[in-house]
């Protein structure tokens, strides 16, 4: 028998109403600007995790990477669309309330700065009935130690610690409810290469040591090809291509895919001669119809325009949203 | 007046010794710490450096940009042979926007939020030229159409909230350009944005500097960006500059243990040794340190796999190629492949 995948993502739909940001808002005041519509941030999304799995998510800003993890994680309902936890609904399953956990790009932003990182990392533990007071400096400290750094850091304050410091708190602390999946909200996008390095090697022991699973969410395709078994690819709100890790990094086989890589800087010192993508991200509040990659599409024919491409098995394992291969399928 | 120095007149800008500091409580610091380099008429220069080296200082220190409590401490800014620190007021004020621009990475601090793009564009040309409106109006859209913005006519009447992030760094970057600057400084401008469009604009800067013959100096902290796209590369760490060569020196064989330490870092740098997926990346140890509190000799050997007691004192300005410097007791031999054995990090 299959065992059920750790996490199951059917059919999710995520909208959000207006958020206009302070240019927007200046602009309907003063009547240039009609009411914004509304954003359709996921657009019947499929994905699946299986237990020990890195998953990585990647896609360009506004593609709903974040939408997605959160949704993943239960901090945001979706409109329409299941999620399954070792293949039962998850609302009917308790461990998966702290079974998953997120780990934020900037944790100083969701570390309060008033509580010190002892308190921090006790907090959840503690509302969950994991351990009890006495046991708490024990605990912090094994975490502590878990993420590399010495258990004294547990009397200081968030801000008292460097930016690759604050990351293995914010890490420690989702631990701490020893959860089962990690969905990680670019984890590394702020620090440096040279401090990144440490915390992508942080991931990678914790997985071995712990069994633990990702969502891996980055905009940075080395860190993805570095650290996760398969990829989603996310293009305004829908999975353009799902693989593994190697063969889509090998062979991409949707255009967007395709572009992306051909976009992205390499360390090869040899004056590049870059050729973009044409066109723009178009906005989410208005996606093209049919394809939404089809307005920059190199390949685009008739029916791209118009119908909407499933996303589809073009290999074991492979899958990918293009007319061309149900074409050619 | 004096005469500029015949090698001047090749080097479209002539940095030496530049130093800018911040007086704070706990006494000065030193941000941007004795740099020196030079830069040819449409060449491409990279300064790359991660978070606090000290980048955006020396880009704001070559505009005399810093406001205080930061003061330009000494050194030389020569532009075409002029020396333009201790340039009244004025003189910058006509410098600025015309022969010298900035890109900032927030468009919004070029941009006039309440202003039309075609006003801000023919106001920045009236201000450095003698034209007519419509002659200017003329010089908006032909920048806006080189910057690769699709219905320019359309985008010169919009204001700056109708455009999306990429289109209004786009629009920074034209009237940066609206006035054939001859040194352009553009720090992180793509940082923020997609690769899709990063590459977009990569293309035409690289285009405009072979064309037009600007020099352009490019931060970042984004080592690969410099790859496909600098002449020569300047290496940032804890204000001063710790290795400069052509691109491919510094790239391909860095001599500092600090620029190797950092290839080394990188998670193409794991692939490039054969590294199988999960295998542990190689960090630089540690963390860069405050500039209130650096380390005496090279502020890098608390981090570097090659010091030793002869690092305490200041390092020597080692040459190992020519044209390619760093500031080292120990640099790395030349043609130490990149992705070699971890051996020849050792300390020797
Ligand atoms: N709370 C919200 N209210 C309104 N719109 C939202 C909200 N959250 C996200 N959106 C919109 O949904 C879309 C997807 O956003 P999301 O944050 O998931 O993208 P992302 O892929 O994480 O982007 P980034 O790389 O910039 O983090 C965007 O168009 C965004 O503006
Ligand atoms: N007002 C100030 N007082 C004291 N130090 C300052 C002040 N402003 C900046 N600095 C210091 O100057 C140094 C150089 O800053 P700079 O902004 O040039 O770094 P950067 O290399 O551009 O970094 P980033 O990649 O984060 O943009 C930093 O270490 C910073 O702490
Ligand atoms: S479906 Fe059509 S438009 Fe979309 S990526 Fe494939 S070929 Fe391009
Ligand atoms: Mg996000
Ligand atoms: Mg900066």
């Amino acid at each position: 028998m299959n065992t059920p995948p750790l996490l199951a993502l059917r059919g999710i739909h995520k909208h959000f109403g207006p958020r206009p940001d302070w240019l927007e808002r200046l602009g309907m005041h003063l009547g240039w600007l009609p009411p914004p519509a509304r954003v359709q941030a996921l657009d019947g999304v499929d994905v699946e995790i299986g237990a020990g799995e890195v998953l990585g998510l990647v896609g360009e800003s506004g593609s709903g990477k974040s939408t997605l993890g959160r949704v993943a994680a239960g901090l945001l309902r979706p409109e329409h669309g299941r999620r399954l936890w070792r293949g039962a609904e998850i609302d009917a399953t308790p461990v998966a309330a702290h079974g998953i956990q997120m780990v934020f790009q900037d944790p100083s932003a969701s570390l309060n700065p008033r509580m010190r990182v002892g308190e921090l990392i006790a907090e959840a533990p503690r509302t969950h009935g994991l351990i009890t007071r006495a046991a708490q400096a024990e605990y912090v400290a094994g975490l502590l130690h878990q993420v590399g750094l010495d258990a004294g850091a547990a009397g200081r304050f968030a801000h008292q610690f460097s930016g690759g410091q604050r990351a293995r708190i914010g890490i420690a602390r989702a631990l701490a409810v020893k959860p089962a999946l990690l969905v990680c909200d670019e984890p590394v996008a702020a620090l440096d290469v040279s401090v990144q390095a440490q915390v992508l090697n942080l991931f990678g022991e914790l997985r071995g040591r712990l069994g633990l699973t990702y969502l891996f969410i980055s905009h940075d395709l080395g860190v993805v090809r570095h650290l996760c078994d398969r990829v989603a690819i996310l293009y305004l709100g829908r999975v353009v291509e799902l693989a593994p890790a190697d063969e889509l990094f090998a062979a991409p086989a949707h255009p967007y895919t395709q572009a992306l890589l051909a976009d992205t800087p390499t360390l090869k010192a040899e004056k590049k001669h870059f050729v973009a993508i044409r066109g723009e991200l178009p906005s989410p509040l208005a996606p093209p119809p049919g394809c939404h990659f089809h307005p920059r599409c190199p390949r685009a024919f008739a029916r791209c325009r118009e119908e909407r491409p499933a996303l589809r098995e073009i290999a074991p394992g492979r899958h990918a949203a293009c007319h061309l291969h149900e074409a050619a399928g | 007046m004096s005469t500029p120095a015949a090698q001047d007149l090749q080097t479209l800008l002539r940095v030496e010794r530049l130093t800018t500091r911040f007086r704070t409580r706990g006494g000065d610091v030193t941000a941007v710490n004795e740099l020196s380099f030079e830069l040819a008429a449409g060449e491409i220069l990279g300064l790359v450096g991660e978070s606090g080296s000290g980048k955006s200082m020396t880009g704001y220190s070559l505009l005399d940009l810093v406001d205080p409590p930061g003061y330009i401490a000494g050194g030389s800014v020569r532009l075409r042979g002029r020396e333009l620190r201790g340039l009244p007021a004025k003189d910058w004020q006509a410098l600025r926007g015309d022969r010298i621009a900035m890109i900032f990475q927030d468009p919004m601090l070029t941009l006039n939020p309440v202003l039309r793009i075609d006003t801000q564009m023919v106001e920045t040309v009236l201000a450095h030229r003698r034209l007519t409106r419509a002659e200017a109006l003329h010089r908006a859209h032909a920048a806006l159409v080189r910057v690769g913005i699709p219905a320019a006519g359309e985008r010169l009447r919009s204001y700056p909230h109708q455009l999306s992030g990429g289109m209004r760094q786009r629009v920074a970057i034209a009237i940066a350009l609206l006035n054939e600057p001859d040194l352009i400084i553009a720090d992180e401008p793509t940082t923020a944005l997609d690769v899709t469009i990063q590459a977009q604009i990569l293309y035409e800067m690289q285009t405009l500097c072979r064309e037009a013959g600007a020099g352009l100096i490019w931060i970042t902290h984004d080592l690969s960006v410099v790859a496909g796209l600098a002449d020569r590369v300047c290496v940032m760490y804890a204000g001063r500059i710790v290795e400069q060569g052509s691109t491919a020196q510094v790239l391909e064989s860095p001599a500092h243990p600090y620029t190797r330490g950092l290839l080394d870092s990188t998670p193409a740098a794991a692939l490039a040794r054969g590294h199988r997926r999960g295998e542990a990346l190689r960090p630089i140890p540690g963390a860069a340190p405050p500039l209130a509190a650096l380390p005496a000799g090279c502020a890098f050997h608390p981090r570097c796999a090659r010091a030793d007691e002869q690092c305490l004192p200041p390092p020597p300005q080692a040459e190992p190629a020519s044209g390619q410097r760093a500031l080292c007791w120990h640099p790395l031999p030349p043609g130490a492949a990149l992705s070699g054995p971890a051996a020849s990090l050792e300390a020797p």
